[in-house]
């Protein structure tokens, strides 16, 4: 065995801070450090410094988000849409709202989006959902103040007449609602709100003739934000989407089902 | 692979930048002018390789490109060697240099694989492809920005200790 220690490199001491350092010279580097005062007490303070970075990298508080910053990504994707890459995409948007959310949904990103069997709009619903459900300044484009100008501006982008039911007897008041872009077609949704802050959103698509989902039944989908229940009827379909109990859930789709189905 | 993953990634960008700039704006301009580069130049991005690594190094390139027309030099030398001008550590003098000012006083080159290394946590190889240098490159700089650091942090508390005397 080879009682003298071979020297140490300051390469092999940063790599010893970092984490770096190959198993088989770590003895090497803890001999050398408890021979070498001067070097043990320089490596001390780099694990100072880097814990502190760390720490200061962690506690750093920053502003929410531009609204600007997450729209050149959606521009872009609008372009390139396809459709078998929802499922990333509502991962990402999740993780992009855990980060704006201040973290709340970090210990559920590992929860696998139940989404698969479900039509594309409710994808859509669902990626919608999580980017402008966190939106403390720009959450709607058209404000519910101008709720007529907003319905009948939808309707005519969609091309089909569209209403913003009523949530008010559950204690959500319409906030508003803005226009995406849609699998072919462009998409509403209306956001609504109760007292305590909690969001709920309602996403329409309209489809040609012919292209909407077969499927017509009243279904949920949970995922990491929450859950969605949809619904397709005639050339409509309806995602109601938030991160709300599930008995609630299932009054504000009832609600929302009973105004829209008349 | 969907060009929304990027969305993801904006938060931890949005952090990175605001230590590698010391200002929240100009954090925020790099990293949308990041996305923009990563959007445009997306179906060059290799699905598998990793997505943060491919858009700190878009955000590296724009970052050493905007501090060469700031300085209107060629600004490799610059970039290497001289603090950030607005950050002089003498400015500094008689308040308290933590650890985030100490980090704005060191060149940007260093600033950059100190970050690399210990925030977001890449293995020297890693962070020599993303800065697009040699292996021997990131080590120099680490070596160079943990002594700096260690050296502008002593004469503070040395400062500190002299000023305490002289009251």
């Amino acid at each position: 065995m080879n009682e003298s220690p071979a020297a140490v490199s300051a390469d092999e001491l940063h790599a010893y801070v970092d984490g770096q350092l190959a198993p088989e010279r770590a003895a090497a580097v803890l001999a050398w450090l408890q021979a070498h005062a001067d070097d043990a007490q320089r490596v001390a303070l780099w694990q100072a410094q880097r814990l502190q970075l760390r720490r200061a990298a962690r506690t750093l508080e920053l502003d929410d988000a531009p609204a600007a910053l997450a729209d050149t990504v959606l521009r872009t994707a609008r372009r390139t849409h396809r459709v078998a890459a929802w499922q990333q995409a509502v991962a990402a948007v999740l993780l992009l709202a855990a980060g704006v959310a201040g973290g709340r949904w970090w210990a559920q990103q590992g929860a696998a989006p139940l989404l698969a069997g479900s039509p594309a709009f409710v994808h859509e619903a669902v990626l919608a959902h999580a980017v402008f459900v966190p939106e403390k300044r720009h959450p709607v484009e058209v404000a519910a103040s101008e709720e007529a100008h907003l319905v009948q501006w939808l309707s005519r982008r969609l091309g089909a007449p569209l209403k913003a039911p009523s949530l008010a007897a559950r204690g959500f008041r319409l906030l508003g609602g803005r226009l995406l872009p849609g699998e072919g077609t462009p998409r509403a949704q209306f956001m609504y709100e109760n007292e305590q802050g909690a969001r709920v959103t309602l996403f329409v698509a309209v489809f040609a003739p012919g292209k909407a989902p077969a499927e017509t039944s009243f279904r949920s989908v949970r995922d990491a934000a929450g859950e969605s229940f949809y619904w397709v009827e005639d050339r409509f379909g309806y995602a109601l989407s938030a991160d709300l109990a599930v008995p609630e859930m299932q009054a504000l789709a009832r609600e929302a089902y009973t105004q829209l189905a008349r | 692979m969907s060009v929304e993953q990027i969305l993801g990634h904006i938060p931890a960008l949005r952090r990175y930048a605001r230590l590698l700039t010391g200002d929240a704006t100009r954090a925020d301009d790099l990293v949308q002018d990041t996305l923009e580069r990563a959007c445009v130049k997306w179906s060059l991005w290799k699905p598998g390789s990793a997505l943060r690594s491919w858009l700190l190094s878009l955000m590296h390139n724009l970052h050493v490109n905007q501090r060469r027309d700031w300085r209107h030099d060629d600004g490799h030398a610059a970039l290497e060697d001289s603090p950030e001008p607005a950050h002089e550590p003498l400015a500094l003098a008689g308040e308290r240099l933590d650890l985030q000012q100490a980090l704005m006083a060191l060149p940007p080159a260093m600033r950059e694989v100190l970050l690399l290394v210990t925030v977001e946590e890449y293995t020297y190889a890693e962070a020599a492809q993303i800065i697009d240098v040699p292996v021997g490159t990131v080590m120099s700089r680490l070596h160079r920005a943990r002594e700096q650091l260690r050296e502008l942090m002593t004469d503070q508390t040395q400062r500190l200790v002299a000023l305490q005397r002289v009251k």
